[in-house]
């Protein structure tokens, strides 16, 4: 395998369901090695579908990909020993303590005791759950599950890893806790990570790349920066004193790209807002003008999101938390 | 490749793993484990014992003779029209039943019967697993489909040589009348036409809920197919006795052979005759189930 061969490789990826239902149409895309890539969208976009052909639990309909340069239909059992998979529901054992999980784990993978049981100790140990490694996963809560899960797909030392979902319902917390592990394994093993979430300002801080999904169809690829750029630019709000026009004067100062006045204030996109403001303020005072209010806004993962899907994130999030409690009283029914 | 990187290149790796992880769940959850015992006790005590299918053929059941034809008969007459009723018990439950206790009979097709129950369980397994995302992570590990499905199976026949041999002990402890067949190695063959339908009965519970993410149609299967594989059978009354239209059904039941074979290793006395055919007849339905709930699992278990 060279080196500059890509991690993941997607090419015209499609799932129809029945016939009838495309959840994934012909998707393309790429990832590198040791990149963190971002997989966003509303629910029923695809994300979930993707994932589950990429770690060859569901057979595509049409298209190919590759992990590693083994392919996903092909070459199966391959790319299944060499990707760990962090899943959306909690999939542990309840009835098994934390330690017989991970060594479930690797029994799945065919690692042998002699080496399982020592790597075991060193994953409950970097998850912090060493103290309750006997414990039963039914006493576990959320975020200490969430750990677990990690654990378990780690256990094979994947090459990739993807991870659904793997802040959903946690608190805020936990969410900052579990983030911090993904950063730490992407330092420390070099590893390439997948991972889906709806938690916009999380894709944002930790992604590499983003691609954003919508209908089955990719609708925008690109590291956040450059999505964030895509939009235009920051916004630059700002009011005078004195009903004037000048907008041609702020049109020439550097890095404005668009001056607009609504209702008595100019919106001003430009490609560096805290180089354009001081600059703006200073033309403005030469030419005798005061300055009343300005302020600075960053366009977030979210405005792109917005921009891409027509969805607000809240709607998406609502249903996958009635999902969520449907799974909670499933569970409690278990018990 | 260094020692830590060393995987195992057996195909079937994870089969103990998984079956061992359903069998804990059975045999750590003291609920489960105890109700597996208790249940058998009460069907033999209750059904085993209130069906007291003998009594009806003893002296007091029968009417005493009318006063006219009696006063026809000698005092000789008399008695040895007396013995013969007498015997009658005896002789009619023979006939019908190869053995003179209708308890020892009935308890032995109480084997079969919770080796249905044992195994019918699996089907709820395999659905569990489906909706707590189990399945999901298993079928995304570098585990043969085929290592899932009879993993499975395996814990459920093992499960049901357990119970068939706790139904045995306590059969025996409310009376069981063991045969002129029965020697020590009788119980050995118990346990392996036992494991053999078990194999089979597992799978095929199986097979019926590879597709299934809903709770409600295994059970509804479940008890759909469970009484006729019950009592089209030989389990509660003898096959050549039954109306000509069923007979050929309980002569298909695998049930009907497993039961055929656990009583002639226990309780008849008439030799061993057809227990070959019992053997193979149950050991080619174990493998024909297996073979397709495997053949299935590789297109189906996938989503």
């Amino acid at each position: 395998m060279s080196e500059n061969e890509e991690a993941i490789k997607v090419e015209g990826l499609t799932k129809v369901y029945n016939h009838s239902l495309t959840a994934v149409d012909h998707i393309n895309f790429s990832v590198k090695h040791g990149e963190i890539f971002g997989f966003l969208g509303p629910n029923g976009a695809g994300k979930t579908t993707t994932i589950s052909m990429l770690i060859t639990v569901t057979k595509p309909t049409e298209g190919k990909a590759s992990i590693l340069g083994g392919d996903i239909s092909k070459q199966s059992m391959t790319v299944r020993s060499s990707i760990g998979v962090v899943p959306q529901e909690y999939t542990a054992d309840e009835d098994l303590t934390g330690y017989e999980n991970i060594i479930l784990c690797a029994d799945l993978y065919g690692i042998p005791h002699s080496v399982s049981k020592k790597r075991a100790m060193e994953l409950l140990e970097l998850v912090e759950l060493t103290a309750f490694k006997d414990k039963r996963v039914q006493t576990y809560s959320g975020g200490m599950r969430r750990r677990l899960e990690l654990a378990c797909g780690l256990i094979n030392r994947p090459k990739v890893l993807f991870l659904d979902e793997p802040t959903l319902g946690l608190d805020v917390q936990t969410r900052a806790a579990t983030w911090n592990y993904v950063k730490m394994l992407k330092k420390e093993f070099g590893m390439t990570l997948f991972l889906t979430t709806h938690y916009l300002e999380e894709a944002d801080a930790l992604c590499d790349r983003i691609a954003i999904i919508d209908h089955g169809k990719i609708v925008v690829i690109g590291s956040p920066t450059e999505l964030k750029d895509s939009l235009g630019g920051d916004i630059i709000t700002l009011s005078i004193q004195k009903d004037e026009d000048i907008t041609e004067l702020i049109s020439k100062i550097e890095h404005v790209k668009e001056v607009k006045k609504e209702n008595g204030s100019y919106m001003i996109k430009s490609s560096n807002g805290e180089l354009t403001a001081p600059l703006i303020i200073e033309a403005l005072r030469k030419s005798g003008h005061v300055v009343t209010k300005l302020s600075l806004t960053k366009p977030t993962l979210n405005e792109v999101y917005l921009q891409y899907t027509g969805k607000s994130m809240r709607d998406a999030e609502e249903s996958r938390e009635s999902v969520m409690q449907q799974r909670m009283a499933m569970r409690r029914a278990r018990q | 490749m260094s020692e830590e990187d060393k995987v195992s290149k057996n195909r079937f790796h994870g089969l103990w793993a998984l079956t061992n992880r359903d069998l804990k769940k059975w045999y750590q959850n003291p609920i489960v484990f105890m109700i597996g015992i208790i249940q058998p006790i009460l069907w033999l005590a209750l059904l085993g014992k209130a069906m007291n299918i003998g009594a009806m053929f003893s002296s007091t059941s029968i009417p005493p003779l009318p006063q006219q034809l009696a006063a026809t008969l000698t005092s000789q007459q008399l008695q040895g029209l007396g013995a013969y009723f007498s015997g009658l018990q005896s002789t009619i439950m023979t006939s019908t039943f190869n053995t003179g206790d209708y308890f020892s009979f009935m308890a032995m097709g109480m084997v079969a019967f919770v080796t249905v129950f044992t195994t019918a369980f699996v089907g709820m397994s395999v659905v569990w697993d489906r909706r707590l995302g189990f399945m999901n992570k298993v079928l995304s590990t570098p585990v043969a489909r085929s290592v899932i499905i009879t993993s499975k199976v395996i814990s459920a026949s093992i499960r049901s040589v357990f119970q068939a041999g706790i139904v045995t002990v306590i059969a025996y402890l409310l009376g069981l009348k063991l045969g002129a067949n029965f020697t020590v190695f009788s119980i050995f063959g118990v346990f392996a036409i036992v494991f053999l339908i078990g194999f089979g009965l597992s799978s095929l519970f199986t097979a019926i809920t590879l597709r299934t993410t809903r709770m409600e149609t295994p059970q509804a299967i479940f008890n759909l197919v469970t009484l006729p594989l019950m009592f089209a059978s030989s389990a509660y009354f003898p096959i050549n006795l039954m109306p000509d239209w069923l007979k050929p059904i309980a002569y298909a039941n695998p049930i009907s052979y497993t039961i055929d074979a656990v009583r002639r290793l226990m309780v008849f006395s008439d030799g061993f005759g057809p227990l070959p055919l019992d053997f193979a007849y149950v050991g080619i339905f174990a493998v024909v189930v297996t073979l397709i709930c495997v053949v299935l699992s590789w297109r189906y278990l996938n989503k």
